[in-house]
This record gives C-alpha cells, sequence and structure tokens, in this order.
C-alpha cells in the first residue's frame, strides 16, 4: 500500500513554495512521495532538493528543473528546458519528453534519462552523471566532457565529444561528426559490461542490443598544448 | 702627416617601437613557437588613481578631525533581494583566487587576514575547500564556467555567491592551469587527471546572454532558498551595458574587474590588449546604476589596480561602494618579496617582476602546489600581514575622507577629485585640475 502524495499546485502556489517545502524535508521524512500540477513552463522546479523523495511533475517544465539534484527521483510527464538536472549530484531525473539544451550539464552523479530527443550541449562539461538519451542528441553534445556516460540510443550531431577528457560516449546512431581530439575507440568486454549496466539503469537492460553500439572518447593528444597540435585549436 | 680625425657618428640608438622587451619576446617566440603565458595583470601603463587628486577640506568645506571624529567603513552588500546580506567592516574585499593557482597555505593566509579585518574571501576555479571555509569568516562562493567543484552544499555554506561572466585579465578568456599544478589533490576536486593541462571554458555551460542568466540567478537563488547574495563579475570591456544587464538579470551587487586586475595564468597578449583600465570602468558602472536608480541599491564593486587606500578612496568617491584586491594581497603575504632574489634570478626574473605562475615554481610558497615551496608560507604569519595591509589601507583612505570632511568614506564623491590629465578627466569625469573642464562634457576653462 503506498501513501497519497503531496500535491502541489502551481496554478496555485508558487515555484518558491514547493521548493522551500522540499528543502525543509527532514532527514528521515516520511514525506516521500510528492506530485507537482500545472507546472506550465516554469523554471527552477525541483531545483536543489536533498532528500529520498520521489518528485512526480505532470507536465513541461522551464530551465533547470531538478539543477543540483541530490538524491531524489524526479519525473516530467512533457518536456524539459534549458539546463534540466543540470550539475546533479545523484539521484535520478527522469524526461517523458525532449529536452532543450544543456541537459545534465556539469552533471557529477546520478542518473539522467531522456526518452525522447536532447537539444545542442547534452552533457556539456559532465563530471561522472549518466545520461541516456533514449532519442538523438544535439551538437555539441559532451563538449568537454570530464567523467561519466553519455548513451545515445538515436544519432548524435556535430562535433560530439569536442575537447573531450574521460567521459565516455556510447552511440548507436550515425554520428555527424566528431568534436577536436574525439575519436572512436574499441568496445572491448569492459565497455559492454559497463554500457549493459547503464542501459539497465534506464530499464533497457535487455532491450536493446549492446553490439550496436560504438564507443568515443579522447585521443588525449590536447592534454598537453603542442605547437603541432595547433589545427586542433 | 696628422690623422684624419674620425667622422662625428651619431650614438647607437634603439628603437621606441621595437624596445627590448619586444625584441626579447620576438626571439622568444622564434624559439618557441608559442605564445608566452604568464599570471598577473596589465603591466603596460594605463590611467589609472594615480591621475586623479582629491581637492580635501577649503574654506567652504570642514574637514573631521583625525583619530577623533568617526569616519564609518563598512559596507553592506546584496541588500537588494538577498534576505541575508554580508555586512564587512571594510570596504576592500579579496577577490576570487583559485585553490590550484594557489597553495592551500596561501589560501588559508588569505582567509586569516581577511577574517581578522571583517571582510570577505573569495574562492576561485577550482571549488571551496574545507581550510579556505574554515578560515574565511566570510566567503564568497564562485559559479564559474568550468563549475569544478561546484555543489549545493558548498552554495549553501557560502555567504555570498558570485557568478563570473568575466574578469579584467581577459575578458572573453577562459582560465588555465598547465599540468604543472595539477597536483592529486587538486585533479580530484576538479574530475581531471593528474598533470594534464587545465582549460576552463569561457562561455558558462548553461547558460547564455542575458536572459538566460536572469533564470540562472533564479535559480540559484532558489536553490540557496533567496538567503545569498548573488553578485556577478564582468571584466571591465562595456562596463556601462554590462552593469546594466547585471542588474536586469537580479544580480545584487555587480563587480568590475579593470585591465589591471591579475590572474592566475593566460596569454600575455590577452592580458594586455583586452579589456579597458579601472578608471573609465568604475565611472561607466556607477552611471548604469544611476540611470536605473539603483546606485548604493545594487551595490558595486570595483577591482584591478587597487594598492593604497588612496586608490580605495578614489574608487569610492567615483561611485563604488567597495573594492576587491588579489595582486597587492598576494604582495602582502609575500609574493614577489626582495628576500628571495636569488630565487627568482634562477627562475630567470627578479622580484617585482616574478610572474610565471603558472609554473608552480614559486620561490614564495602562494602560487604553487609543491609541497616544499608550499611549507616555507606561514598562513598565520601571511594573514597577519594581510590584516596589516588591510588596516593602512584602510586608515588611508580614512585620512583622506575626513580630509575631505566625511563622516564615512561612501560620502566622498566625484566632486572632491580632480585629475592631471586630460585623459584621465576624461575617463572620470571629473574636471581637470585648476579648471572646471570635464572633457566631453562642457567646453569652458
Amino acid at each position: 500500500m503506498t501513501s497519497d502524495p503531496f500535491v502541489f499546485d502551481l496554478a496555485h502556489q508558487t515555484v518558491r513554495d514547493l521548493n522551500a517545502a522540499l528543502h525543509a524535508l527532514p532527514p528521515g521524512s516520511n514525506e516521500t512521495l510528492w506530485r507537482v500540477e500545472n507546472p506550465r513552463g516554469l523554471h527552477a522546479i525541483a531545483a536543489g532538493v536533498d532528500a529520498d523523495a520521489a518528485i512526480e511533475i505532470g507536465g513541461s517544465v522551464g530551465y533547470y528543473c531538478a539543477g543540483m539534484n541530490k538524491r531524489a527521483a524526479i519525473t516530467v510527464r512533457g518536456n524539459a528546458g534549458v539546463g534540466v538536472a543540470e550539475n546533479i549530484m545523484s539521484g535520478r531525473v527522469h524526461i517523458k519528453g525532449d529536452t532543450s539544451q544543456a541537459a545534465g550539464a556539469t552533471g557529477c552523479g546520478g542518473t539522467l534519462l531522456i526518452d525522447g530527443n536532447a537539444s545542442a550541449r547534452c552533457g556539456i562539461s559532465m563530471k561522472g552523471v549518466d545520461i541516456v538519451v533514449k532519442g538523438s542528441v544535439g551538437h555539441m553534445s559532451a563538449f568537454m566532457a570530464q567523467a561519466g556516460t553519455l548513451t545515445v540510443l538515436g544519432d548524435a550531431g556535430e562535433s560530439l565529444g569536442d575537447s573531450i577528457y574521460e567521459a565516455r560516449l556510447y552511440v548507436r546512431g550515425a554520428v555527424k561528426s566528431l568534436g577536436a581530439d574525439c575519436i572512436e575507440k574499441e568496445m572491448r568486454d569492459e565497455h559492454r559490461a559497463q554500457l549493459f549496466e547503464k542501459l539497465s539503469l534506464a530499464g533497457l537492460a535487455g532491450e536493446v542490443d549492446v553490439s550496436e553500439f560504438r564507443r568515443y572518447g579522447s585521443a588525449r593528444t590536447l592534454y598537453h598544448f603542442h605547437i603541432d597540435n595547433l589545427g586542433n585549436y | 702627416m696628422t690623422e684624419k680625425p674620425a667622422a662625428p657618428r651619431t650614438l647607437p640608438r634603439h628603437s621606441a617601437t621595437f624596445d627590448d622587451y619586444t625584441l626579447s619576446e620576438i626571439r622568444r617566440a622564434a624559439a618557441t613557437g608559442i605564445y608566452d603565458i604568464r599570471g598577473g595583470g596589465a603591466k603596460r601603463k594605463v590611467p589609472h588613481f594615480d591621475d586623479l587628486l582629491f581637492l580635501g577640506a577649503s574654506i567652504s568645506r570642514y574637514p573631521l578631525e583625525g583619530y577623533r571624529e568617526a569616519c564609518g567603513t563598512n559596507v553592506v552588500l546584496g541588500s537588494r533581494f538577498a534576505k541575508k546580506p554580508i555586512e564587512l567592516k571594510i570596504p576592500i574585499t579579496i577577490a576570487g583566487m583559485s585553490f590550484g593557482s594557489l597553495s592551500a597555505n596561501a589560501k588559508e593566509a588569505l582567509g586569516r587576514g581577511a577574517s581578522a579585518m571583517g571582510t570577505s574571501t573569495t574562492t576561485g576555479d577550482g571549488g571551496m575547500t574545507n581550510e579556505e571555509r574554515g578560515h574565511s569568516s566570510l566567503l564568497v562562493y564562485q559559479v564559474l564556467p568550468s563549475r569544478y567543484g561546484m555543489n549545493p552544499d558548498d552554495l549553501r555554506r557560502a555567504d555570498a555567491i558570485e557568478v563570473v561572466v568575466g574578469q579584467g585579465a581577459k575578458p572573453g578568456g577562459g582560465g588555465m592551469l598547465l599540468g604543472q599544478k595539477i597536483s592529486e589533490r587538486v585533479a580530484g576536486m576538479r574530475t581531471l587527471p593528474v598533470g594534464i593541462d587545465q582549460r576552463s571554458a569561457c562561455r558558462h555551460p548553461d547558460w547564455t546572454g542575458p536572459d538566460d542568466l536572469e533564470i540562472k540567478i533564479e535559480e540559484l537563488r532558489e536553490i540557496t532558498d533567496w538567503q545569498k547574495p548573488i553578485y556577478v563579475k564582468v571584466g571591465a570591456a562595456r562596463p556601462y551595458y554590462d552593469t546594466a544587464l547585471a542588474v536586469k538579470s537580479g544580480a545584487d551587487v555587480v563587480v568590475i574587474d579593470g585591465m589591471q586586475g591579475g590572474t592566475a595564468a593566460t596569454q600575455d597578449v590577452f592580458i594586455e590588449n583586452v579589456g579597458i583600465p579601472t578608471l573609465p570602468a568604475v565611472r561607466q558602472a556607477v552611471k548604469a546604476l544611476q540611470d536605473l536608480g539603483l546606485h548604493r541599491k545594487v551595490q558595486l564593486i570595483v577591482s584591478g589596480g587597487i594598492r593604497n587606500g588612496a586608490d580605495v578612496a578614489k574608487a569610492l568617491a567615483l561611485g563604488a561602494d567597495a573594492v576587491s584586491i588579489g595582486t597587492a594581497a598576494l604582495v602582502a603575504i609575500g609574493d614577489n618579496d626582495p628576500a628571495l632574489e636569488a630565487e627568482y634570478q634562477a627562475l630567470g626574473s627578479t622580484a617585482g617582476a616574478y610572474d610565471d605562475w603558472q609554473e608552480g615554481r614559486d620561490p614564495a610558497g602562494i602560487t604553487t602546489q609543491d609541497p616544499d615551496l608550499m611549507a616555507r608560507l606561514d598562513p598565520v604569519l601571511a594573514g597577519r600581514r594581510l590584516a596589516n595591509y588591510l588596516a593602512v589601507l584602510t586608515l588611508e583612505a580614512q585620512t583622506i575622507a575626513r580630509a575631505c570632511g566625511k563622516s564615512h568614506v561612501h560620502n566622498l564623491e566625484p566632486e572632491d577629485l580632480v585629475a592631471l590629465t586630460i585623459e584621465a578627466a576624461a575617463m572620470a569625469e571629473v574636471p581637470l585640475a585648476g579648471t572646471n573642464w570635464i572633457p566631453g562634457k562642457n567646453g569652458g576653462f
């Protein structure tokens, strides 16, 4: 038996009220189930949550939904604007629709699952988050990506992984072009196992064949400035 | 037979255009194939606060008695929107300098010195360390494009937040920390491999332009429950418009950094040729706040080349609420000390000119991650030196303010100032000394 959720209606209450209530949750609170109605594209919904709560948002959200999330499981039943789950630390953010630019930007941990497509710069400067996109990602995705994984079941736009550090990129579809210092790399057993694990996080275990993916990462030629690499700068 | 006298010859003449430094740079570039990287700010001479003078009291102005009649120095920052504005006892703050570019001992010294004087320090492009938080009673946490070490816990334990759009040494440029300084601890805080060259992004990853910035600031306020003052820092390039846009975006405080402001490391050509000096930047930023009716309501912090209490007083007289120091603070704790001359010479430099901070070999133990070099800096002693220096800056600013009849340093005003040069008069919009002429403003003498 599950308890009734706490319902927040943003047609009548404010984002400030919602976030204040979420931030005030004491450790071990039983108020673990939240539902947010009428989000109407408002910004910073459920930003800065640090609680073991499940938050379901019943529509599309604006910028920075679930920003810097810790521990919470946040589901958006719609599309998300710029910077959804930016700098996510832990927990899980699930977008049922599409996302705008910079989804999961600088994310340090946790999981971001996007059922639709993600626009440009998905996973930019990511620092440990695992991002799974069921659709395609736009240009400059994983730009300067430092750590974590970006898994794309569809296609990737131009300049994937430009100036990438140690993040791992798995793409099933076509890659329009690779950015500076990003190369295709051998898909070994350890990578197939990692990919399977990430797909499992997204509830896709067994539904997608890991052998259909290609792996991309850093050639590490830009790790130290060298005049012979001038053409890449 | 008498020898024919030699015909008179002119002395060897060096070119003003191709001076010794320029020739050495051409040779260096030809030998290495790479631009010169260094720390610090612009070294070229630019119009600055030295080109202004205070008029002081006279028959029509009534001075205050030194050491007896009070002259306030406190400043409140963040009163526009933040639930918890911060109050500094002196109008001089410590600018953002990262752990990584600076040693842990240097950061601790800055915290100790600033806290002793009741003012704030600022993190930098590398996140917040526990030592820094522990030794800084007031700590400003920077949100930079790289977002190294960024996390909501540190946002909440900061006393204020500074969104860094740019800095005066390199408006439009990102950060740079060469591999020599990426120790295990620094690498861990930045989620990067040890020993690689680290280039921080020049653009923020999740916003573009003032409309986005407004929403970004809203998010930061939501995460911190609207408690923290939020600063926006820009390098001086278009300060009138940047100040107006920062205000439009919801900033509590605007920080303007002139081209004399230092950096940990970037290209020399960038430092010397991009951005404008601090002097005109102050006046333009103040004008923007005045035009918006928000002067003193949105506070203005000015940095870039602040060296003494006269500079502090002049910046405040032009309309700033506070100043910020970086290079001067490092010198106060021991940077470029002549006592280390032999070691600077061994590095191919000399005390007072050492600026290869990116190499991590600083004999003063400040711009390094080398444990042996870092151990040379006693953070307690260095903190005391910084506190002394801040005290002198404050006393000097008070001395000038009292001489102008002001019971608070914020009561200094442009009418207290004149300029020594036409350039400074035009930039600061104060009259050329001995005249009532402000270039571009009126035609009289």
